[in-house]
């Protein structure tokens, strides 16, 4: 059995396909949401230091990521701890050799890369504009304002996800998640801007 | 030299992986393995099966590592089919 193919039967005997995707787009959202912020934060400041801005965005990222990694992975091995004790229990047998015990070990480690690596590649790609603008590539408007293209684009994204998973409109799905950007940007404008 | 023919196992297994996925995997242990598995009894967390396996020469510890691996545990070898190389030969 190939590495992908055993990670797809160790989530689906544990039924967290789904739970791996929600975590991947909660998280996700959590990384643009907080990079629309801080660099909204920065632009209302009229900061023009785009390495301090970056080291910023960077900073919030990769806490992030780690936080990601280490709640989920923490609540997920106590779920399925939980389950396999369950489970063992019925079988009245040791399922610790099981493929049943490899996904104790395996799935909280998976799903906590997912719900890591998802705010901190989206992250990333938030930043390209500000990395690109400190490289000396000229960009047709503010690196910043590019940068708050990306996190709405980025949120947008994450609704079609959203709205393709549950087979609903993707459009809807997408302007619902981009609304929430938006109100988000209005609302550190309305307070931060004061 | 004696081969195993064909094994009836009462399994007792969680129900995932799910019974094709299970038929599958001891299926795949031979090259003219032939399972075929009735699901006997539906509990909350598991599952009783009756699992019969044919084949020309059964591995009866691949079969039962197999199902261990699976979450699996065999309850009982309801029926056994050898043949000795000897009888083989007179047919």
């Amino acid at each position: 059995m190939s590495l992908l193919s055993r990670v797809k039967f160790l989530l689906h005997i544990t039924r967290t396909h789904g739970i791996a995707r929600r975590y991947f787009v909660v998280n996700g959202f959590d990384g643009a949401l907080t990079m629309l912020g801080i660099i909204i934060g920065f632009t209302i400041s009229a900061s023009t230091d785009l390495v301090l801005i970056i080291n910023a965005c960077l900073g919030a990222a990769i806490a992030l990521a780690v936080s990601g990694v280490s709640s989920a992975y923490v609540s997920e091995a106590a779920e399925r701890r939980r389950e396999l004790t369950a489970l063992e229990s019925s079988m009245i047998a040791d399922l610790e050799e099981s493929l049943h015990g490899d996904a104790v070990r395996w799935v909280p480690l998976l799903i906590g890369l997912v719900n890591g690596s998802a705010p901190l590649i989206i992250s990333i790609v938030i930043l390209v504009p500000l990395w690109l603008a400190s490289a000396g590539v000229s960009l047709p408007m503010s690196p910043l304002y590019a940068a708050i293209l990306v996190a709405l684009l980025s949120t947008f994204l994450l609704g079609v996800f959203l709205g393709r998973i549950a087979g609903t409109s993707w459009l809807r799905s997408g302007v619902r998640t981009l609304s929430i950007a938006l109100l988000t940007a209005a609302l550190i404008y309305l307070f931060a801007g004061s | 030299m004696v081969s195993v023919k064909r094994i009836v196992l009462d399994v007792l297994k969680p129900h995932l992986p799910n019974a094709l996925e299970f038929s599958r995997t001891i299926a795949g242990l031979g090259h003219d393995y032939r399972v075929h598995l009735t699901v006997i009894e539906v509990d909350e967390q598991t599952e009783t099966l009756q699992v019969v396996v044919d084949g020309s020469a059964i591995d009866f510890d691949a079969v039962q590592t197999s199902i261990n691996s699976m979450g699996g545990s065999i309850h009982s070898i309801d029926e056994v089919e050898v043949q000795s190389e000897v009888d083989a030969g007179r047919e």
